[in-house]
Order: structure tokens, then sequence, then C-alpha cells
């Protein structure tokens, strides 16, 4: 049987308040599939409805092909890594384990064969015999998540599970999840509102905003081609430049906007009098009149300098800074704090989307 | 200086008459345990004598009455403990005014004077004796049973309700996700994480029913417990033996509570050196990688 | 009292009412049962979680069954029932216990009658012993009140805001250490102390102090101070938990805004330990009303405290229905006090009985 997630125009309701608004997709058997998007969009929400511990409002979750309306999230075939991990403190390592399969009336002998073969998968042996209380962060980590594989789910849902570690194991143990989900083979869903650990990791991403799927499609698509907005402005830094199309031909549009005009691509189709934003990344934005491109100028504000790197910020036309980065090996000049600079971007830089909210940081 | 020093005397003294007050009563009466005269007096101390304990020793009804008190104690920790449990079960499932009229329901006894619980209750029982014939429900140690729990159960559901207010709700569910049934969640995972709080209720019941007075006199009917033996004894007239009996409670609660605090500071302590030792791993986290182990 | 029976005296009503009545009220456990499902069903509908199940899939059958049974049985069986029999006794005449149920039992104000009146029937004259202790059971509990919150609100507040730890633990371990004792034998430690020949006279009377010793007991001195003395950690706890948790800050801002102490107290410290000082006060007056021991051991030979009175309808009288009907007016004197604490201190009852 396979195990692809289908969620079919689904809506969930706490009262009044809609925190998933009709989300539609399809999570193949065996991909690493992110939901990313700010706290409060309604990722845990839908990791819920699909673990079993929410029933939609309206529309249907199937799993392999089969309606999960009325199967409680003990008869799913999925496991919940929580995301404040909730072990169970007053049991052992090797006891939280074997939970699953305890209640699933496996055998001794056949259980403690299980845990033994998935401490070693999780870098736990000889941790077996030790208390909750007396683990580090990230073997914790580890136990919950060999705790759900023991049942051999064939969904294994993850609830921001890095969000407690510090930064430096938080990085290890990407690769680290990465690398089970490839020896397990099962479809990983994976929940965080961290571009980076959505990106390194992820098969397909589904960025979320409000409680709605605004794009789904691998890093570098989200990344390159944001459909909206909101997508453009969460996933990497981004500058908007806001205004009105004034020409709009062969897949290019010029917007009109308070620093002057601008142009960019216009894969929305964007058509004359429309409300837009302009997006150039800061590593797409150079110092300097440009020859043919775009130029605007702006204040220098402040000028960092971050090792491999500099970003200059300069006074933008809303409250948010225009951002630049500039590259160690590019031989430009670093303007001086106070000064106006003149910037510029090559035409393919330029990115017109349909005006909408921004993801505010 | 001197109105630091003003300050500090009067601190003092009221320490000392606060204290003198709640200490004062209990130490004269220690005192006339072991006075001679066969009226308690502390003062002026004739002779030594700890004949007022052997006394106590030959007392039957002293003695019978601390038997049927154990008894009493064990019958009332037996059905307050699930009760009280059941309750805060229920509190934590409710919400807003369905709360608050159960809340009003279950806590009422604990503001209730005891003689009314006493009386309410024996006045109910002797009806449904009355009624259903059932001679056995019209029984002192039964009647006492039911009359203190009323009250001992809102106790015991307040224990309980302190410690399920720390309780991660995302272990039930956890449990459930893994597969487990809801009786299943409740043996392998509520129920442990209310042991100590099943302990401290059963002590806490067991002690209020033990001590108990203004309820169990109405309702022990012609039976007698400890307390309500005392009592009568105390009524009659004041005998050295009464302090006797004092000083041998007071000893075996102090006792107890400094064996209780013994247990607690070394399962602080206990807990102390794991979580340092947590710490400890945590620094060389990054090591063990799935690389190496697969 | 048996020729007067022919006097004419106010009946509820006829057999048909009296039924009625007995209908309504036992039907209130059920209305009880009927209101707290529905709020509880509607309720948990709309607190806007559709993961919220119903009670029986949440815990299961064998879970449910339990807790229904546990809790039904505790609240009706054991708290409403007999409160409403309690209710519903006090309106009966006294009569033999072969006679319940049969013609001459009729719905009664006889035994309120006989607590104003001190007759079943007459009332022409007051029952001035009776309303006397009572009002001076109100009264005296009131004052011990006072002077319990007055006596430990000092160390409360030490304890919660200069005490260190070591000196903390100290003091809790010495007030807890009391309380261990039981009531009866706190009220006899008390009267040993008081006693015509108690040590304060002994000691008085052998210093030369006094010539006659002082009966601190038939003064009902005694009394007073044993009920203080038994309920006064009661108000303690309450009102160092309350203060504990007042942010030190508070205090040391006030005092830099120049107040005196007392105002410091009387506008910063009390109004946050409210809940405290409401839940203390609560329990000392309602377990000082309703003391037993301490009046029975400590009580001179004319003090008559209420409870003890209602404890003699029962088992001195035997007249049960008289003896309902006094702890009723006892218990809805504890809650009109209850409430009025709730509404004076702006309280909840969670927070009395935290
Ligand atoms: N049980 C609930 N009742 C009411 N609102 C809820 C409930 N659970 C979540 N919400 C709301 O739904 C929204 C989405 O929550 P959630 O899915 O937890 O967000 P996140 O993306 O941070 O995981 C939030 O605004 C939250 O307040
Ligand atoms: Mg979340």
């Amino acid at each position: 049987m396979s195990a692809d997630v289908e969620l079919d125009h689904v809506w969930i309701r706490f009262g009044p308040f809609v925190a998933v608004r009709d989300a539609t997709l399809r999570i193949e058997n065996g991909e690493f599939f992110s939901f990313l998007g700010p706290s409060g969009c309604g990722k845990t929400t839908i990791l819920r409805t699909i673990s079993g511990f929410l029933e939609p409002s309206q529309g249907t979750v199937r799993i392999g092909g089969q309606d999960m309306r009325g199967i409680g999230a003990n008869r799913r075939p999925t496991a919940l890594i929580f995301q404040n991990l909730a072990l169970f403190p007053l049991m052992t390592v090797a006891e939280n384990i074997a939970y699953g399969l305890r209640v699933r009336g496996v055998p001794r002998a056949e259980q403690r064969r299980k845990v033994d073969e998935l401490l070693g998968l999780t870098a736990l042996r000889d941790q077996g015999t030790k208390r909750i209380a007396e683990l580090s962060g990230g073997q914790k980590q580890r136990v919950a998540i060999a705790r759900a594989l023991a049942v051999e789910p064939k969904v294994l849902l993850l609830d921001e599970p890095l969000s407690a570690l510090d930064l430096k194991l938080r990085q290890h143990m990407r690769n680290e999840l990465r690398a089970i989900q490839q020896r397990v083979g099962i479809t990983f869903i994976y929940i965080t509102h961290d571009q980076g650990e959505a990106l390194t990791m992820s098969d397909r991403i589904a960025v979320m905003n409000a409680g709605m799927i605004e794009q789904v499609g691998d890093g570098q698509t989200v990344f390159d081609e944001p459909t909206t907005a909101f997508v453009a402005s969460f996933v990497g830094e981004n500058n908007p430049f806001q205004g009105k199309v004034v020409a709009a031909h062969d897949g290019r549009v010029t917007v009109d906007t308070p620093v002057g005009r601008l142009g960019g691509r216009n894969p929305r189709g964007l058509k004359l009098g429309d409300d837009a934003i302009l997006f150039v990344r800061p590593d797409a934005l150079r110092l300097g009149p440009g020859a043919g491109g775009d130029t605007l100028s702006a204040v220098v504000l402040n000028v960092a300098f971050e090792g491999t790197m500099s970003h200059v910020f300069l006074k933008g036309p809303t409250r948010k800074d225009i951002i630049i980065t500039v590259g160690r090996g590019e031989s430009q000049r670093l303007p001086e704090q106070g000064e106006t600079a003149s910037i510029h971007y090559g035409a393919a830089a330029g990115l017109a989307l349909p005006a909408g909210r921004l993801a505010s940081d | 200086m001197t109105s630091q020093g003003v300050w500090r005397a009067m601190l003092g003294f009221y320490l000392l008459l606060f204290f003198g007050f709640l200490f004062g009563p209990l130490i004269v009466m220690g005192i006339t345990a072991f006075n001679t005269p066969n009226y308690p007096q502390a003062y002026p101390f004739e002779a030594f004598t700890i004949h007022w304990f052997s006394d106590l020793l030959g007392d039957s009804e002293l003695m019978e009455g601390l038997q049927n008190s154990l008894i009493i104690g064990a019958g009332v920790v037996a059905l307050t403990v699930p009760v009280g449990l059941a309750g805060a079960i229920v509190m934590t499932q409710v919400y807003w005014r369905a709360r608050g009229l159960y809340y009003l329901i279950v806590v009422s006894p604990v503001l209730t004077p005891g003689v009314i619980l006493g009386i309410s209750t024996v006045i109910f029982w002797k009806d449904v004796t009355r009624v259903t014939d059932a001679k056995f429900l019209y029984d002192g140690f039964f009647l006492a049973i039911v009359g203190q729990s009323t009250f001992i159960s809102a106790y015991c559901m307040l224990v309980f309700l302190a410690r399920l207010q720390r309780f991660d709700r995302a272990q039930e569910e956890a449990a459930l996700d893994l597969g487990a049934t809801q009786p299943q969640v409740f043996r392998h995972i509520l129920l442990p994480f209310l042991r100590p709080a099943v302990f401290s209720s059963a002590v806490l019941a067991f002690l209020s029913s033990f001590e108990n007075y203004n309820t169990t006199t109405f309702a022990i009917l012609a039976d007698k417990t400890l307390v309500t033996v005392l009592a009568g004894r105390v009524r009659q007239g004041t005998t050295p033996e009464i302090s006797a009996l004092a000083v041998l409670i007071i000893a075996v609660t102090l006792a107890g509570a400094i064996a209780y605090e013994a247990l607690r500071r070394r399962e602080a302590a206990r807990e102390a050196t794991a979580l340092a030792q947590a710490r400890v791993e945590d620094g060389g986290e990054p090591g063990p990688a799935l690389a190496a182990a697969t | 009292m048996g020729q007067r029976r022919a006097s004419p005296c106010p009946r509820a009503g006829s057999p048909v009412i009296e039924s009625l009545v007995k209908g309504l009220l036992f039907a209130v456990p059920f209305v009880i049962v009927a209101v707290f499902w529905i709020l509880a069903a509607r309720e948990r509908r709309a607190a806007a979680d559709p993961s919220a199940k119903s009670f029986l899939e949440r815990n299961g059958g064998v879970m449910a069954a339990f807790l229904i049974v546990a809790v039904g049985f505790w609240a009706i069986v054991m708290i409403v029932l007999p409160q409403l029999y309690m209710v519903d006794f006090s309106f009966h005449p006294k009569l033999p216990a072969k006679d319940y149920g049969g013609p001459e039992d009729h719905y009664t104000l006889a035994s309120y009658r006989y607590f104003i009146y001190g007759s079943t029937e007459e009332t022409d004259s007051y029952n001035i012993v009776h309303l006397r202790a009572f009002v001076l059971t109100i009264g005296a509990s009131i004052g011990v009140t006072f002077f319990s919150f007055w006596f430990c609100y000092p160390l409360a507040y030490f304890m919660a805001q200069s005490a260190g730890p070591a000196r903390l633990r100290m003091l809790m371990l010495l007030l807890i250490l009391p309380f261990w004792v039981n009531e009866i034998l706190r009220a006899f430690a008390m009267r040993i102390m008081l006693g015509t020949s108690g040590l304060i006279n002994n000691l008085l009377v052998g210093l030369g102090v006094l010539a006659e010793p002082i009966d601190f007991l038939g003064l009902d001195i005694g009394m007073y101070t044993g009920l203080a003395y038994a309920y006064l950690l009661l108000m303690m706890f309450p009102l160092y938990n309350a203060i504990e948790s007042l942010d030190r800050n508070q205090i040391e801002a006030a005092r830099d805004l120049g107040a005196p102490w007392w105002h410091i107290h009387l506008n910063v410290v009390m109004p946050f330990a409210k809940p405290g000082i409401a839940s203390g006060c609560t329990m000392v007056f309602m377990l000082s009303a309703g003391a037993l021991a301490a009046p029975q051991i400590l009580g001179g030979p004319n003090s008559l405290w209420f409870t003890p009175i209602v404890y003699d309808r029962f088992y001195q009288a035997f007249n049960w229905p008289q003896g309902s009907a006094y702890a009723l007016i006892l218990l809805l004197t504890c809650i009109v006090f209850v409430m009025a604490v709730m509404r004076v201190f702006k309280v909840n009852l969670g927070e009395i009985t935290r």
C-alpha cells in the first residue's frame, strides 16, 4: 500500500476562527515534505489533522487513498513527533521507544530487538536504561524519533522538532534527520518556521500564511520563482518596491515605485494599472549606476561588515530599509554612511508579483 | 540605629509572643504528662513519673477507639482517593459555567461546618435505611466513613488538581498516537504521573479522618473513635493520661515529619545530580553522528 | 404538648401539596445533573475545539463509567441529597420513628418557631437562650477571625518578604508542627493553661499577683483563646501564600516614593493579598462558628455556643427535626458570610479554596 497523504479542500475552524483555509495538496510516498510558515499560520493544526487529533471541519484527509474520517489517532499509520517531544518522563529511554510495541502486545523479545535496532539507528546505544531527565536536548530528540519509528509508521510527522535546540546542534540534527529519512524510506512531513531547515532538508515545501497554502514546490522553485508577495518576502531576504504597473509586454513589466520606474519579470501576467510589488534580492542589487538595467538612488543608513560579505542598508521608500549584500570578492567600493548611492540590478533580477501581504519580520 | 533597633526588638517580641502562644500550651501539656499529681499540673512540678504512659496501654476504651479510628481511616482513604481522582479528572474536562457549577457543588463541603455534614449524612442514610430496609447502612462505621468523605474527597481532589496542572497533555496524545487505547493511556501515563499525588492525598485523607471530631461525633452513632473517646474524657475531667497520649502523638508526628523531610532531601539531591550529568553530556553533543552509527 | 393538639397550628397544606413539595425537592438532583450536562455539552462545543470529543470517546468506556459513578455518588449521594434531606427534615414535626410518612407527618415550621419563640406553637415570648447563643456565636466568630488576621498578618508578611530561606524553612516547620496535634488535645492543652488550677492561675497565685484564681473558662476567655488557637494556621498559610507572590520591587517602589510603612501595607500589600485574606477569613470564621470541641471543652458552665446546642438537640433532646433546623440556620449563616466575603473582597470561590 502506498502512503500518499492527500488533503482535499480541507478547512479547519476553531469556532469563528479559520485556522486552515481550503488546503489541497498531495504528498508522495517517501517524500520529505515541509510546511513552512510563520508561527500561528496553522502548520501544527494541519499536522494534527493528518495525525487524527483534529477532524477537518470540511474536506477530506486521505492516506494511501483511504478516507481517514472517523479513524482516531491511535489507528492511523502515522506517528507524530510533538513540538515539545512529549517523552514519557517516568519511563526509561528503552521503555519510551518500546511503548508503541507494548500497547500493541508485541512479545518482549521482539520489543527488545526492535529497541536495540532503533537505539543503534539514532546513535543512542548504551542509553537505553537512562531516564529521560538524564538526557541532553539532542538525545531527547533522538529518543522521540526512535519512539515514533518503532511503530513502523507509513508517515512520520514532525512538528518543529529542532526548535528547542541550540544553533549548532540544530544544523547537525538537520543532516541526521535527512539521513534517517533516506534510510527508513518513509514519508516525512516536517513543520518549521525556519526557511533554512525547510530548504536544506525537503524534497518539496508548502509555504503557508494565515491558514492558506500559498505555494508548493521544491526549494529552488520556491526561492527563485515565488508566486506570491508573501512567499517572495518570507523565503529568503528580499527588497520589495510597491507601485502600479505602467507598462506590460513580452513577459516583462515596468512598475512605478516611489523610488522610480523599475522593470522586472512578470510570471503572473500583471496588466497595466495593477497594483504590484517588485522584488529584488539583496545579492542581485549592485552599487553604482547601471549600464542598461534599472537604477535608483537612496541614502546610505548603515554599512555592516560581516566577514565574507557586507550588508549595506539604504533608506527605502517604506519603513523597511533596502538591503544590498556585497560579496568580498566583488571589487565594489563600499559607500559611506549618509551619502546618496546609486544602485542597479540586472534585467532578470527584478520580479513583479501582484500586491499582497508581505511577511513582517 | 535606634529606629532599626526598636523595630527589631518589636519583631523579636512579637515572634516570641506568637510562638509562645503556639507552643506554650503544648509544652506545658507535655510537662504535665510526666508529673505525678493526678490533675494535669506543670507547676509546681512534684516528681517525675512515666506511669501515665503505662496507664494508657491498659486503657481498653482508648485502644478500641484507636482501632476504630484506624479502620475508619482506611475506609476513608479507600473511598476518597478514587473519588478525588475522578473529581479532578472530570474537573479538567468541563469548561466555564459547567465548571463553576461543578466546583461549587464538590467544594461546598470544605466550606460547610463539619457538624452539618455529620447531621445531614445521618438523616439521609437513616431514611435510606427506612425506605430500603437495608439495616447495615445505618451503621456508625459506614456513616462516619461516608460523612467524613464528603469533604475529604474535596481535599483529595484539590491535591490531584494541583498535580494535574503540571501535566503535559501532549503526553496523553503521544501515547494515543503510538496506538494506545484510552484505558491504556490512563494506566500507563496519567496514573504513574499522579502517583505522588495518590500517596499524598492518601496521607492527607487518613490524617484528616483520624483527627476529625465534628463530623464523626454525629455520624459515629453508638460507636467510638479515638477522638470521640478523647473528647468525652476531656469533658468529664482532665487527667495526665491525656497529656501522655498527646506526647505520644506529637512524638510520632515529629518522627514522621523528620523522615518525610529526609526522604524529600534525598530525592532532590538525586534529581540535581542527574540534571548536572545531562548538562555535561550536552556539551559534547554533535559527536555521535548518524553516519558513524550506520 | 399532647393536649394542645386541638389548637390550630398552621400547616403547610394538604397531602397533595405535601407530596408535590417533596417531589420538587427530590427533583433537584436531577435538575442539577441535567443543567450540568447541558452546560458541559454546550460549552464543550463552544470551546471551539474540533478535537473536543464526547465524554465517552475521550475517556473510553471503563473510565467514563468509573468517573460518572464516582463523581455522581460523591456529588449527588454524598453532598446534595443529604443536604436536601436535612432541609426537608427540618420542616417535619418531631415524631417517633415509626410515624414518619404517617398521617401525623406534615410540613411545619415548628422547629423554626421554637428557635425564635422557645415553643413550637406559642409566639408570645422569645427563645432568649438560643437566640443569644446564636448571635454571640456569630459575633464571637467574627471577633476570632479579626484577631487571627491581625495576629497572623505580621508574621505572614515577615515570612513572605523578609525571612531568608533557612529561617523560612524553620518558621514553616514550627508553624506546621502544632497543627498536627489534634484539635481536642489542643483544646485540652489550653485548658491546662487556663483552668482555675491551671498553670497561669497557679503561677499568678503562687507569685502573689492574685489572691484568688481567675475563672478564665467561666468567663469564656478560655473558649475564645482556644478557638483562635485552634484555627490560627488556617489564617496563616493563605496569607503567607498570597503575600509571597507579591513582587518585592513593588514594595521597594512604594517605599522609594516615600510612602509610610502603614500606607504600604494598607494600599499595596493588603489589596494584593486579598484572595489570601478572603480565604483565611472564610476558613477561620466557618470553623469557629461550627466549632464543637473548643466550646465543649473550654466553655464554662454557662457559656452557650451554637454548635453544642445543635448537638444537644440531637443527642440530648432527641429532637432531630429541630437539630436539622438549627443546623440549617448555621449553614445559611455560613453561606451568607462566604458570599459577603466574596463580594467585599471581589474574589471567587476558586481563590478561596485554593
Ligand atoms: N484549540 C484551538 N482553539 C482555538 N484556536 C486555536 C486552537 N489551536 C490553534 N488555534 C489557532 O490556530 C492558529 C494556528 O495555530 P497553529 O496551527 O498552532 O500554528 P503554527 O503554525 O504556529 O503551528 C493560531 O492562531 C492559533 O491561535
Ligand atoms: Mg506549531
